[in-house]
């Protein structure tokens, strides 16, 4: 670990992490936007999490940052320039430095653990060289450290749909982390695990970012978990910012603006 | 009081109609059919006594026939599928990657490949033979290459299907992550299909087995040279024992691609 860190400074001392969104606007079908102009700002640590109804446009805004969803409108400001506007190499570049944790986990089903760890650092290592699995030394030191980190030190022979549900977003973690980022997204990280392993994964995520000063982005539906975790809950309802603000803050009435009705409250 | 007792029917008044119809012009079409085929009486009664015939003219098999002719046109058989087979997988492979959807993105591109995969597959390969035969000469070379042509399609159409049923996950995490198109290919795509390639490739070989065995009949070597020179000289004898080695051989291979495919997957 602290050789990946000096490593990460020596390269450019501490880079700004902070995220600024503008009037970023996403259309599926022409007309019905689902994300309408939203800005925020992301400050350069500690988790933000973006809660709100499912449809709403928040997997689709966090998939906008790395561009896996395009933008229709709008600008998306990271580290001096605009990831809205970039394309191939400049774009692949920048995907390099911002780590993403799914739902669905989405590991390599059939590649070890430990490979898994490493795809983290494929934005890095020629096809040819990945091929061939001919990582470099550090890169291997570093996933055996974060398989450590996650608690899977054991596990970086097994392949990956041989482990268990929280297992497998403990590997998604440390392929993230792999990257070495500078803002880490997460898409609804503990929808598909239950309460317990959704805290853990939580606290897992909140400890290793925090310790190498990345931000967070996460999006949740969760609102406990979100309160409990979060510096800053974001609400969105409609593809439109409704609540922005700390945790404390979120009162049931912007619950019911957030969500609607009343009744589940 | 009880209520009047409900009537259903599978099919309206109308659709029975229909059927029986259709059922009156089916037995309608089979006499006219029998009619046209002109079956010629008197060879039909002779036919069990010409099977009869048959068998027996054949029997005893002549066992020295094997290691005077048949044992290296076997061999020959052997090559032209297992070359022919592995040519066609060279082949297929690029027009693979360019039918499936999820891969190649221009429509044009598509439509050529899918235009390769069709001719390969609506030229029988007896059809291909004949016309490698016209500009090779007669050979193993026109009949492996007849193989390798009649098994792009099929190779290359059902690893485009494998693709585009490929976990969209993994595809995403890694192009997050910044990995370059040919590695996204290398550690997401192909890991997911490779399993399905190979036991396309052996479900082809072992089709191959079999196909290669009649293509000496139109002059593109193997062991079907050999059956074919046993039936124009009517030696009988030969030609049971040219079959029965086709039969061991393709009951062989059957086992061997049994074997390996239920180990692979």
């Amino acid at each position: 670990m602290t050789s990946v860190e000096v490593k990460a400074g020596a390269a450019g001392g501490s880079p700004d992490r902070s995220l600024r969104i503008q009037g970023l606007r996403k259309e599926y079908v022409r007309g019905t936007p689902v994300l309408r102009d939203v800005s925020i700002d992301f400050a350069g640590k500690g988790m933000t999490a973006i809660i709100g109804p499912s449809g709403t446009g928040k997997s689709t805004l966090i998939r906008c940052v790395n561009r896996l969803v395009e933008p229709t409108a709008g600008k998306i400001l990271f580290q001096g320039q605009d990831l809205a506007a970039l394309r191939g190499a400049a774009l692949r570049a920048a995907r390099r430095r911002i780590g993403m944790v799914f739902q669905e986990y989405n590991l390599v089903e059939r590649l070890t653990a430990i490979e898994n760890v490493l795809c983290g650092r494929l934005g890095y290592v020629s096809a040819w060289r990945a091929w061939l699995r001919r990582y470099p030394q550090e890169d291997i030191d570093g996933a055996f450290e974060l398989l450590e980190a996650v608690g899977l030190a054991d596990r970086a022979g097994q392949r990956a749909d041989a482990l268990s549900g929280g297992q497998r977003q403990r590997i998604g973690i440390a392929r993230a982390l792999m990257q070495r980022p500078d803002l880490l997204l997460a898409d609804e990280p503990t929808s598909s695990l239950d309460p317990k392993t959704s805290v853990e994964i939580m606290e897992l995520m909140v400890e290793l970012a925090g310790k190498r000063d990345i931000p967070i982005v996460v999006n949740i539906h969760n609102v406990e978990l979100a309160k409990r975790f979060a510096q800053r809950i974001v609400g969105m309802t409609g593809g439109s910012v409704v609540f922005d603000g700390r945790p404390d803050e979120l009162r049931d009435e912007h619950l019911k603006a957030i969500y609607g009705g009343e009744a589940w409250l | 009081m009880t209520a009047a007792a409900r009537v259903w029917h599978r099919f309206t008044p109308q659709q029975r109609l229909m059927r029986y119809a259709f059922y009156l012009i089916a037995v309608a079409a089979l006499v006219q059919s029998v009619r046209t085929v002109e079956i010629i009486p008197e060879f039909l009664e002779d036919a069990p006594a010409q099977i009869v015939d048959l068998f027996a003219r054949m029997w005893p098999v002549d066992w020295s026939y094997y290691p005077k002719t048949v044992h290296a046109a076997l061999i020959e058989t052997l090559h032209i599928a297992t070359l022919g087979t592995i040519l066609a997988l060279g082949l297929a492979f690029p027009v693979g990657l360019m039918a499936a959807t999820n891969i190649t993105r221009w429509p044009a591109v598509r439509l050529f490949a899918k235009f390769i995969l069709v001719s390969s597959r609506s030229v029988n390969s007896l059809v291909w033979a004949l016309l490698f035969v016209a500009i090779f000469g007669p050979g193993a070379l026109a009949g492996t290459l007849a193989i390798a042509f009649r098994s792009i399609g099929f190779v290359g159409k059902l690893l485009a299907e494998a693709l585009e049923e490929a976990n969209r996950g993994p595809v995403e995490a890694l192009v997050a992550s910044g990995a370059p198109a040919p590695t996204v290919f290398l550690k997401a795509y192909w890991p997911q299909v490779q399993p399905s390639f190979w036991s396309i490739a052996l479900f082809r070989w072992d089709i191959n087995i079999r196909e290669s065995a009649v293509l000496g009949l139109v002059g593109a070597g193997g062991i079907g040279m050999a059956l074919d020179d046993a039936l124009s000289l009517l030696y009988w004898d030969q030609v049971a024992l040219t079959l029965l080695t086709i039969f061991s051989v393709v009951i062989a291979a059957e086992i061997v691609v049994t074997y390996i495919r239920s180990r692979i997957l």
